[in-house]
């Protein structure tokens, strides 16, 4: 990488520690570098803290496998959440934003990723073993595919419901249409057809 | 031939990879510039004009705006969309394992219109065809004579005689038959039956109509396909990824009673 090669040794390090995260440029790790140079010892010593802690405290949890800091997450423990209801993500992140909602009162389980055929990834680097344990051995009523709406996501939530359907629970996915605040004219064919099947009486 | 900064173009999305916070480069395959990446920017928000142009397997017609490195997808509009790909994970995995053939083959910015003309036409059979797996051969073997890789089959690659009507043997390193003298002698042959040689002439030369025409059972079409395998690997040096899902449903369905999947 070109950093700049007149910089101190440990600030050119700091800059290529920052480069290699998603999303950030070469000038972003520049501007946090010397940003932090000139943040006050404390401020630096917590982040450094909040890094390693994250490494050393999280772990998945051993029922949904979303990222927690206790075994059972806090989720998982939570008794007074629907545990009839099993709702399927791809990523720990998508968890927060349905949980953002406020509408969702079921239970998760995170995939950790989606298949995708051309890079490689089958079921069998997903947590999709633990999915089925889970199943096989609870009372859940429905189990709700929130894999995204795009390609992977529709192997993989057609992958499951093949895989689940001799199980005999009632699996589900997540609606497909249009967004809110959308205009028709600049919907793909795929988005509008499904609208256009999922549509729904006035009350 | 000089392309201009805004140019249009059909394309056939191959893949997919993230890009930033919002983004994705898209890896484009088109009749006249060939294979090319662009960068959508902002396509993974549910709000996207861009997105849903642009899924894999998608036949689509784009605005391209020249960049430094990377072009930039400024309008995109769906010509086709195979929903009958997506909705049969069969003939969604034999189109993600074309997709990433052609991928393979092509050098960035080689043009083939041929090359479009067959992915098109693959994805196009593959929403419908009775027998999938035949549609995938045709395309290898059509690919494979594109591409300059065209295995002889009317001749012994070793003592160039012309072949007997009678089992010879495949070899993925001399690219092509070897006569039942010369087959032995070599050191990565496999033997070849006489019908699975008559099919893969067939693939080679005949239309794709003609092809699925021919009833094969099972034992020949899993030895051309493994024939055919042998030989792509050979050629790209590296395994074709998307084959070992596809095995990967064939496993399932053979201990899960078909029906299963909705």
């Amino acid at each position: 990488m070109d950093v700049t090669p007149s910089a101190a040794a440990p600030v050119v390090r700091l800059i290529e520690e920052f480069h290699k995260l998603p999303g950030v440029g070469p000038k972003s790790a520049q501007r946090l570098t010397y940003y932090l140079l000139r943040a006050s010892q404390d401020e630096a010593r917590a982040l450094a803290q909040a890094i390693l802690e994250v490494k050393e405290k999280i772990t998945f949890c051993s029922i949904c496998q979303n990222v927690t800091d206790r075994d059972p997450c806090l989720i998982c423990a939570n008794d007074e959440r629907d545990s009839s209801l099993i709702c399927v993500v791809e990523e720990p992140l998508d968890i927060l934003a349905l949980e953002r909602t406020g509408s969702y009162n079921g239970l998760y389980h995170v995939l950790h990723g989606v298949i995708s055929p051309m890079d490689g990834v089958g079921p069998e680097h997903l947590k999709v073993e633990e999915l089925l344990e889970r199943l096989k051995g609870g009372s859940f009523q429905e189990v709700i595919l929130a894999t995204n709406p795009n390609l992977e996501g529709e192997a993989t939530a057609m992958y499951l419901d093949r895989l689940l359907g001799p199980l005999g629970v009632r699996v589900t996915r997540l609606a497909r249409g249009l967004p809110s605040g959308a205009d028709l004219e600049y919907a793909d064919d795929l988005t509008l057809t499904r609208a256009l099947e999922g549509r729904q009486e006035m009350s | 031939m000089t392309t201009p900064r805004i140019y249009k173009t059909e394309a056939i999305v191959l893949r997919q990879r993230k890009l930033g916070e919002a983004g994705k480069i898209v890896t484009l395959y088109t009749p006249n510039y060939g294979k090319l990446d662009a960068v959508a920017k902002g396509v993974r928000r549910p709000k996207s004009r861009l997105g849903g142009h642009l899924e894999v397997l998608t036949h689509t017609t784009v605005m391209l705006a020249q960049g430094r490195n990377l072009e930039t997808v400024s309008q995109a509009q769906t010509v086709e969309s195979f929903g009958g790909l997506r909705a049969d994970l069969h003939r969604l995995s034999r189109a993600l394992y074309a997709a990433e053939l052609v991928d393979r083959f092509s050098p960035e910015r080689a043009e083939s219109y041929h090359v479009f003309q067959l992915l098109l036409a693959t994805l196009r059979r593959l929403v419908s065809a009775k027998n999938v797996d035949t549609v995938l051969r045709h395309m290898e073997m059509q690919l494979l004579g594109l591409a300059g890789f065209q295995p002889q089959l009317a001749r012994c690659v070793n003592c160039e005689r012309a072949l007997a009507a009678a089992a010879s043997y495949f070899s993925p390193d001399a690219g092509g038959v070897l006569c039942p003298a010369c087959g032995p002698e070599a050191g990565e042959s496999r033997t070849l039956s006489l019908n699975a040689l008559k099919v893969m002439r067939l693939l080679q030369s005949g239309s794709f109509a003609e092809v699925s025409r021919v009833r094969m059972a099972l034992p020949l079409a899993q030895e051309i396909e493994m024939h055919l395998r042998a030989y792509l690997i050979h050629v790209l040096e590296r395994d074709v990824r998307s084959a070992a899902f596809i095995d990967r449903l064939r496993r399932e369905d053979f201990w899960q009673p078909a029906g299963v999947s909705s």
